[in-house]
């Protein structure tokens, strides 16, 4: 059945282009965290159609992202659903100067949702567990974090654009494996799913971060997806976690003005 | 030190063998421990034993059907100057109840460490298994040897197994002398293995949850035998995960396998127990339920690191197998 699909929606274009992606798998096409060649590479192509043609995404920067080693792509987190991680991935694997394997770093309550936990998995998304992204960055992956995380994500539409606070983990992470940080700016995201409200207790409830009150309709809002230049820090286990804030502060600096450089190239938002 | 009497088991000994280290190996009816004797037996003078029956090994293999906890077990410490102790016998769940399990597997380990110390053995390997960590949503992938264990937080059933490690590390730091290694194997498959995984892939039809394909990981019993014997023979004290850098679906294994698909209804959470208590079959137990729903996925490069290991048999090969037997 998958061979099956795969040959209906995976053109042989998109097949070599993902081949020469710098990944690793087990003899049967898997790897430690669910990946799988084949399901990744149908995945793609689903999603590059919403990418090409709902949300219209435009790109800069894609050169910034290292060929192969480990690295971080850390972004602002909006929308409500994980759409920005998604284009992020489609853009990273479809880059021309070096296709990446994107592992996102997602929600933990997804492996408890019955196919999609395993789909996410299946493309390259991985729980977002410090164990993980070490794990990955140790085997040279391109790891996408949302430092905001659902802070991010939750937000409504009142505070679009206004990033909030960042954790530290992936900056401690960057330091223990050298990984190169590259900041993405991501502008359009906020417009698909405008939420008014979020009810906090129907979320706790049901044991979701939240639950917006918006229109059940994802809006074709038009993306921009601004890479920038990788960042370099070291440091090790003694750097004081004044000093990582203060380096987290230089990322969340860099990623404001690639949203705002977004935000003054985008025309419209539709 | 106790005086050894031979009179006491009546014990055939082949002049033959001239081995100066002479070994216990329990489990001796399964699969890995005759796969471990098959290796071993060139450089040890073995003496087997088993609690379910006296597995015939041939006679240059003394072998007894033993309980731990029944004082004739150390007639046997009595008889012979074990050197080293492979402990891989285990009371499966299918096999008791929850405390006649504690009583042969946890106990009786500490029976057995208890002989080990009083008759001066100086090592002893354990095998313990990937389940002590638990089927969680939450799980990291490549858990290694300092993940917390949660098995016993998941189901009360594998408290015997996650109760059998924490003993065998207390002996361990309290007791260095001994030299114990733990071993936590991710799933053993195979020829002549009858663990639940096994039956389960030798089966025309496997239960599967509904919307949910964990990785696994799978490793040959000739595999295990050899990962076993050479931790054996070079002795390096530790607890080490054992699995290859190799993974598959659990959805995909079934069909590599050649078995169809049962799809069982995966929530709410209660079904899939409900449905295996009603089953009342081996392959698909109540306890494990969550392992066909969440992965646990282990980092066995420490393994392969110190003891320079790797498996021979890829997953082809052990998937083919149970193909092939169909």
């Amino acid at each position: 059945m998958r061979k099956l699909i795969k040959s209906l929606v995976v053109s042989k274009d998109l097949e070599s282009h993902i081949d020469k992606m710098p990944k690793e798998v087990g003899s049967l096409g898997y790897d430690a965290w669910g990946f799988n060649s084949d399901i990744n590479k149908i995945g793609i192509a689903l999603f590059k159609q919403l990418y090409d043609h709902y949300f219209r995404v435009e790109t800069s920067g894609l050169e910034n992202i290292p060929k192969d080693g480990p690295c971080l792509i850390i972004a602002n987190h909006s929308g409500q659903l994980p759409l920005d991680g998604t284009l992020i991935a489609v853009a990273m694997e479809m880059n021309a100067h070096a296709p990446r394997a994107p592992r996102a770093m997602i929600e933990r309550f997804f492996p408890t949702i019955p196919f999609l936990g395993n789909f996410l998995n299946s493309v390259g998304a991985v729980i977002g567990d410090p164990l993980n992204c070490a794990k990955m960055l140790e085997r040279g992956e391109a790891v996408i974090v949302f430092p905001e995380g659902v802070r991010g994500s939750g937000k409504l539409y009142s505070k679009r654009y206004q990033l909030q606070r960042f954790g530290n983990g992936f900056m401690h992470l960057a330091m223990k494996y050298n990984a190169p940080i590259i900041p993405v700016g991501v502008v359009g995201c906020e417009e698909t799913i405008p939420a008014i409200a979020n009810i906090k207790p129907l979320a706790k409830l049901l044991q979701v971060p939240y639950i917006p009150i918006a229109l059940p309709f994802v809006f074709p809002a038009k993306v921009h997806l601004n890479f920038g230049k990788p960042i370099h820090f070291s440091g090790d286990s003694e750097t004081s976690e004044q000093q990582v804030t203060s380096q987290v502060e230089q990322v969340k600096s860099t990623i404001r003005n690639l949203i705002n450089k977004g935000l003054a190239e985008r025309k419209r938002i539709f | 030190m106790t005086t050894k009497s031979k009179k006491e088991l009546d014990i055939k000994k082949s002049p033959s063998i001239d081995q100066t280290k002479q070994i216990l190996i329990t489990g001796a009816g399964g699969a890995l421990a005759q796969h471990v004797i098959t290796r071993l037996k060139r450089n040890y003078r073995i003496v087997a034993v088993d609690f379910r029956r006296r597995v015939e090994l041939g006679d240059d293999i003394p072998s007894y059907k033993v309980d731990f906890n029944k004082r004739g077990f150390e007639d046997i410490f009595r008889t012979y100057e074990f050197d080293g102790v492979l402990h891989l016998g285990r009371m499966g769940l299918h096999e008791a109840n929850r405390t006649r399990r504690y009583n042969m597997n946890v106990l009786g380990t500490q029976k057995l460490f208890n002989l080990c110390l009083k008759y001066n053995v100086h090592q002893v390997l354990v095998l313990s298994t990937h389940h002590v960590y638990g089927a969680d949503a939450y799980n990291p992938a490549l858990l290694d040897e300092t993940f917390p264990l949660k098995a016993s937080e998941l189901t009360q059933d594998l408290v015997d197994s996650v109760e059998l490690e924490n003993l065998s590390t207390i002996y361990k730091w309290k007791h260095p002398d001994l030299h114990i290694t733990i071993l936590r194997p991710c799933n053993i498959v195979g020829p002549g293995v009858r663990n639940t995984i096994s039956m389960l892939l030798s089966q025309n039809y496997a239960p599967v949850l509904f919307g949910f394909s964990p990785l696994m990981q799978f490793i040959h019993v000739e595999d295990m035998a050899e990962a076993i014997s050479v931790a054996f023979k070079e002795n390096h004290s530790g607890i080490y995960n054992v699995a290859p850098d190799d993974w598959v679906a659990y959805q995909d294994a079934v069909l590599e396998s050649g078995c169809n698909r049962i799809p069982v209804l995966s929530l709410p959470p209660a079904i899939p127990k409900l449905v295996s208590k009603v089953m009342k079959t081996r392959s698909f137990p109540e306890y494990l339920v969550n392992y066909f729903k969440y992965p646990v996925i282990i980092d066995g490069s420490l393994f392969r690191e110190t003891f320079n290991w790797k498996p021979d048999r890829s997953l082809e090969e052990i998937f083919s197998f149970y193909r092939e037997s169909k």
